[in-house]
């Protein structure tokens, strides 16, 4: 997605991009980002919680506001209210991904390569 | 404290991404921000997999089981009055249950309307934009940046957009 706001602002558009991956967008060169430490398809928040999406939403206005230079990435003091293990957990589908499940076992066997003790 | 982007991914995943190489494209765009974000007309667009049910197909999601390394490029406008019942969500890599139940964790058309009338914000283009975020592994933007982001920047333009907020999932 840091790609889309690359090519909206590009455009003419100025943009602000929340988003849990601050890596991604970072590395892929966004103009503006709120990073937030929320698991994935949680951007702002919580089902029904509107305060906490409200809150999320009016922190990312204040980086487009404030921002005098691209690149800005704002990192959100915000936390989730669950514990990470959980987290991570909810967040996933059932069933892994197509792409995970075909690429999953190479991926598991470089691991255990790269763990092996030299 | 800076948000570590890999605290939520399963180490495999997390795996993905750091083999994932990518070169920064310098520079960096930037727009101003044309005036106060009171006077502002914004747009919203995410990453979610969000359809427009019973009007629009879903994300080709037949064609990504068969071809894993693939995701489907395109995106579906939506009205900016669409309700939570009318949304459909295609997307293999996410629990979707709590977007299903409220959209506007990834979609904030609601608290939009309300900074709108709050008079914090200055109005909300006519539609919102959503694409599927998985575009492949190693992920292939090519479609997005040549084909669609300018079709969606075209209609933002004519729509009268000066801001895009964008919530990937």
């Amino acid at each position: 997605m840091p790609v889309l706001a690359r090519s909206f602002e590009k455009a003419g558009f100025s943009t602000i991009l929340v988003t849990p991956m601050p890596y991604w967008a970072e590395m892929v060169g966004t103009p503006r980002t709120l990073a937030i430490a929320f698991p994935f398809g949680h951007t702002l928040g919580r089902p029904g919680d509107e305060k906490l999406q409200h809150s999320v939403i009016s922190e990312a206005l204040d980086v487009l506001e404030n921002a005098d230079s691209t690149g800005t990435i704002v990192h959100s003091e915000k936390t989730w209210p669950q514990n990470t293990q959980e987290a991570i957990k909810s967040w996933q589908p059932e069933e892994p991904s197509p792409i995970i499940a075909e690429l999953a076992p190479k991926f598991r066997e470089m691991l255990r390569q790269r763990n092996q003790p030299k | 404290m800076p948000v570590d982007s890999f605290q939520y991914l399963p180490r495999l995943i997390a795996t993905f991404y750091q083999m994932t190489e990518h070169e920064p494209e310098h520079p960096i765009p930037w727009t101003p921000l044309p005036r106060p974000i009171s006077e502002c007309k914004f747009s919203l667009v995410t990453s979610g997999g969000i359809y427009h049910k019973d009007i629009d197909p879903p994300f080709d999601l037949d064609r990504e089981r068969n071809q894993p390394t693939w995701g489907d490029p395109s995106y579906r406008a939506l009205p900016i009055n669409i309700s939570q019942t009318e949304i459909g969500v295609s997307h293999l890599h996410l629990n979707t249950e709590d977007v299903l139940q409220d959209m506007n964790i990834l979609l904030p058309i609601q608290p939009f309307q309300e900074l709108v009338e709050a008079g914090k914000v200055g109005a909300l283009a006519e539609h919102a934009y959503s694409f599927m975020g998985f575009q492949g592994y190693p992920p292939d933007t090519t479609e997005w940046q040549n084909t669609y982001a300018p079709e969606v920047a075209g209609k933002m333009k004519t729509e009268g957009v000066d801001c895009v907020f964008l919530t990937p999932a």
